[in-house]
């Protein structure tokens, strides 16, 4: 089933500590790490997401966090017109959560029939534009902020409580994050997953069996997105704030570093990614602000040190 | 990987240094990236005011933590949410830009931490949005240009205006547009951030030739901007005015390019009042510098802070207390009088300022006139706040 | 019409600017299989040379040059250091890297040189207007700009195509192997190519440092712009990479020039005013976007340089 290896008991330890960390925040009197530690899960998921194209299916896409952007200004646009309007109903996760995962879907499969043409740097660079004109999309958007962004008037519900920040969101992204390493999992597993692995190195090989590459991309891309979508609509409840920032190149970078940093293709990579990246900022940024100082060589000694980014630590000392 | 896992509990249980009885202050602001420039100035304002007030307020012993926010929203959001959940602070200050602040403020205030911005000032936090624990030293967005459009009625038939296209520049031209009543020649908004270059649009205006230019291009952008309108040969031809492009930390860089130009302001370092002439020599001599408006408003934000503090005799746990005597604003500030609005922004006077050479033939800036005496901002009326 | 000429004069001068960033990328990209992000980081540095060896040597042709060498001495120390060991890795891999020295260079600039940046005066004997439009007074400096890049950009090709350097540059992308069995110096090449990317990227930096400011993060400013040319033009081609870096020059120069104007007369002034700046960014991508539709390879495609 799941492979037993020293990755994954460390990625499965970390989730039993994620799963007990808000109780023991709780005692500790310190919810900081509750808010800290939700924003890793979602940006983990946004990762998990990502890894799916980036990292099993070689698409470099550099425009990912557009879709981010698409998800939280569903949820924004959403909570706007339920104050407006005191309705209610505008606001629940079962409407909020799914129509923003759609939006993203129905988005990404428009980005990804023009960009799946493209290969390689070509295909960064129109990813990144798509993202790009989401971010300007954002700013033109006056009645929502425009770049100033807003806050939300009303956090989403999920039955009797909502997604204000605090334990109600922390289960439900940790569980939402679960589900998507599972299906991750399962997904390239199956041959689904094969072929978009297989299409990495050996493309012409899959289309001479006569096997529809681009379409299984396409599938792969819009998946990749919709999750990301997701992950937005959470990522807004989580800062109580929607903003194009969200949707920017920069914010796309730091996507593709975490996914890259924990292992692209590997499973748990996404997670040990977030945890590291977010870690580490908050570790080092107490000392100095000028931690990015270290932080840039350390990336570059990870990168030279062994392939597979963190992961493949993991699988260096198991050899060695 | 043991090693890792030590670190990570290490870093989990290691929480902020342990609570003295002392005033804790957290200040968020930009300490990297291109416009660190800005939270570098506000910082050093800052620690100089602590200095004069010997570290202490109200015999209480004063804890400050900078935080960076790399001109980020979430990046401020997290800071500010760090400073009050696990640092504990009874007050945050700083807040260059109104995206940053609209996304972190309520982190403070829906915990009983009070804000003090010192100097973004959006129209939300002074209308509709306004809050009982935010207060504000600078100004609200719109009134600086509002002051700049009665200058201009007075100066020039026509204007062409030119300014970067995000919140805080619509909201400069919007303000300009209240007061203003002669013909504005055209409205150029510029890319922001990505925009640097601006032959285009200098070329537009060399081809309209308005009878005056106004800009505004905060930071790094007034100092490009200044350069490139030199280099097109504008300089001199047609009258420039500007509004928070021409500061103390660019002008040793393009003094000599906007000498004897005028722009509006609320602050200027040779303001004659006591306070102010202590803050501008003493940071003068501990930097080696004007200080720029950005550092004046800090400074006031600190000693705003400790005359609630000593209003309360340091009973940090009174609420209500500090919020009434923030409300009183009771401290000699650098711009005199000091006085709040009903929306906790100030009613403040607005200048005419223009640019010269002091004694030493440094750069500075001087009031020529002024143009508003407590000037209400025109959000004011929208703020129903509980008290 | 005067001011249609400006702006298309505007365009070009703009281009030539972005050409010499983008010919430095293109260059590494296409010959050695690179992906370096921190092409803006050595455009930066080539800025923070230039204003620390102007003022101390007196003279900017002075300064530049020796700015230019600095620059290069890092680019070199950068591919013997750090690039050379990512030739064969996934072109991720090098993104992830390149990324990391992206961080490191803006936090050393700051450490270095201080927040407050720095700036570079425009030399007095190009300070002036010059009239070559009649009617139309038009910056020297803008004027020397265009002419400087133009003059790179005929070093290049005559480098490239005449001599016999180029031909070991061409002969090392087409094919390394054959290459280094006919007594090519690779590595020494490949070195050297990185220092020639890294002279051209501080060139185009330290030239438009009298425009603009020199800040930290300057690089990233006009990255994806370079990035955007190369794409368009074509890896490994500097021809493609000079003729989209004049195309995306003049569509942004014109764009912004005119586009607002264009919208005022179609569209209501409010919805004009909302549009018009976001347009103007993105009719760049969308460029891109049509010819990559076209040709997914750029206009020009070249296995070689």
């Amino acid at each position: 089933m799941i492979p037993s290896s020293p990755a994954t008991r460390w990625a499965l330890v970390l989730l039993v500590a994620l799963a007990a960390a808000p109780v023991l925040s709780a005692l500790a009197d310190q919810t900081f790490y509750v808010f800290l530690l939700t924003r890793m899960m979602i940006l983990a998921l946004a990762a998990v997401s990502l890894n799916l194209i980036l990292g099993y299916g070689n698409m470099p896409s550099f425009g990912h966090a557009g879709f981010l952007g698409i998800g939280a200004y569903t949820v924004g646009i959403l909570s706007v017109r339920a104050a407006e309007t005191q309705g209610g109903w505008l606001v629940s996760a079962a409407l909020q959560l799914p129509l923003a995962t759609l939006t993203a879907a129905i988005a990404a499969i428009m980005i990804g029939a023009v960009s799946l043409r493209t290969r390689g740097v070509y295909f960064i660079m129109i990813t990144l534009a798509f993202g790009q004109m989401l971010f300007s999309l954002g700013v033109a958007m006056e009645p929502y902020g425009g770049d100033d962004g807003m806050t939300l008037p009303l956090y989403t519900t999920l039955g009797p409580g909502d997604l204000a920040s605090g334990p109600v969101l922390y289960y439900l992204v940790l569980g939402l994050l679960v589900l998507a390493l599972a299906g991750s999992h399962r997904l390239m597993q199956s041959p689904f997953g094969a072929v978009i692995r297989g299409a990495k190195s050996n493309e012409s090989r899959l289309a001479a069996l006569g096997v529809p590459v681009y379409r299984y991309r396409l599938a792969a891309f819009a998946l990749a997105g919709a999750v990301c979508g997701l992950a937005g609509a959470l990522l807004a409840n989580q800062g109580g704030y929607v903003s194009p920032a969200l949707a920017a190149w920069t914010h796309s970078a730091e996507l593709v570093v975490i996914v890259l940093l924990g292992g692209a293709g590997t499973l748990f990579g996404p997670l040990f990614g977030a945890l590291a990246v977010i870690g580490i900022e908050e570790i080092l940024s107490r000392y100095t602000e000028h931690w990015r100082i270290i932080f840039g060589p350390l990336l570059i000694l990870v990168v030279l040190a062994n392939r597979g980014g963190l992961s493949g630590l993991f699988r260096v000392r198991n050899n060695g | 990987m043991i090693v890792l896992g030590l670190a990570t509990l290490a870093f989990w249980i290691s929480g902020p240094p342990p609570q003295n009885g002392g005033v804790r202050i957290g200040f968020v602001t930009t300490l990297t990236t291109g416009t660190g420039v800005i939270g570098a100035d506000m910082r050093d304002a800052f620690e100089l005011a602590l200095d004069h007030m010997g570290r202490t307020m109200g015999g209480l012993a004063v804890w400050i933590s900078y935080e960076d926010d790399a001109v980020d929203p979430n990046i401020g959001r997290q800071a500010t949410e760090r400073l009050v959940q696990r640092d504990d602070v009874n007050f945050v200050s700083g807040f260059i830009w109104s995206n940053v602040l609209l996304a972190s403020y309520q982190a403070a205030t829906d915990n009983d931490v009070f804000l003090i911005g010192a100097n973004a000032g959006p129209s939300q936090l002074a209308g509709e949005a306004c809050d009982r624990n935010f207060f504000s030293t600078s100004w609200q967005n719109d009134q600086t240009t509002m002051a700049m459009g009665k200058v201009l009625n007075d100066q020039v038939s026509n204007v062409y205006l030119m300014a970067p296209n995000y919140a805080a520049g619509r909201n400069m031209i919007a303000g300009l547009e209240r007061t203003f009543q002669g013909q504005i020649v055209d409205k150029t908004l510029t890319q922001f951030p990505d925009q640097l270059d601006f032959a285009a649009e200098l070329a537009n205006i060399r081809a309209a030739a308005p009878e005056s230019v106004w800009v505004f291009y905060p930071g790094n952008f007034g100092t490009q901007f200044f350069q490139q309108y030199s280099q097109a040969g504008l300089l001199g031809e047609i009258p420039l005015y500007s509004t928070f492009s021409i500061d103390a930390l660019n002008l040793p860089q393009i003094g000599e390019l906007v000498e004897g130009t005028q722009m509006t302001q609320s602050w200027s370092p040779d303001m004659d009042n006591p306070a102010n002439q202590k803050f501008v020599a003493d940071f003068r001599a501990k930097y080696g510098r004007y200080p720029s408006f950005y550092a004046a408003q800090a400074y006031d934000a600190a000693m705003l802070i400790r005359s609630a503090v000593e209003a309360v005799d340091g009973d940090l746990g009174d609420l209500d207390g500090l919020r009434q005597a923030l409300a009183r604003a009771d401290f000699d500030s650098v711009r005199g009088s000091f006085l709040f609005g009903e929306n906790h922004f100030p009613i403040q006077d607005f200048f005419l300022r223009e640019v010269v050479r002091d004694s030493d033939g440094v750069f500075t800036t001087r009031i020529v006139d002024v143009v508003y005496s407590d000037h209400v901002d025109p959000y004011a009326k929208d703020c129903t706040m509980q008290q | 019409m005067t001011l249609v000429l400006e702006q298309a004069l505007n365009g070009i001068q703009l281009g030539v600017l972005l050409f010499l960033l983008a010919a430095g990328l293109t260059l590494v990209f296409g010959i050695m299989n690179f992906v370096n992000l921190a092409h803006g980081s050595l455009y930066m540095i080539g800025a923070y040379f230039a204003a620390t060896f102007i003022p101390w040597s007196g003279s900017f042709i002075v300064g530049a040059l020796l700015a230019l060498a600095a620059a290069a001495a890092v680019g070199m120390a950068l591919e013997v250091l750090i690039f050379r060991r990512l030739y064969h890795r996934d072109h991720m891999d090098q993104v992830l890297a390149t990324f990391g020295l992206i961080l490191f260079f803006n936090e050393l600039v700051f450490m270095v040189w201080g927040p407050a940046g720095m700036s570079i005066a425009v030399p007095s004997w190009l300070a002036g207007q010059v009239t070559i439009i009649p009617g139309v007074p038009y910056p020297a400096y803008r004027l020397a700009v265009l002419l400087a890049g133009l003059a790179a950009a005929a070093f290049l090709h005559v480098l490239v195509s005449r001599t016999r350097t180029g031909m070991r540059i061409r002969a090392g992308a087409s094919d390394r192997q054959m290459a280094e069995a006919l007594g090519v110096d690779i590595r020494l090449l490949f070195t050297g190519i990185a220092g020639l990317g890294a002279a051209l990227a501080a060139l185009a930096g330290l030239l438009a440092a009298p425009l603009r400011s020199v800040h930290a993060g300057m690089g990233e400013d006009i990255l994806v712009l370079a990035f955007v040319v190369v794409v368009i033009g074509g890896i490994g081609s500097i021809r493609g990479a000079f003729v989209a870096a004049l195309g995306v020059g003049l569509i942004d120069t014109v764009g912004r020039a005119f586009l607002p104007r264009a919208l005022d007369a179609i569209f209501s002034d409010p919805i004009a005013d909302a549009v018009a700046p976001a347009l103007s960014t993105t009719l760049i991508y969308l460029t891109m976007v049509v010819v990559l539709a076209i040709r997914p390879r750029g206009l020009f495609p070249s296995p070689g340089v």
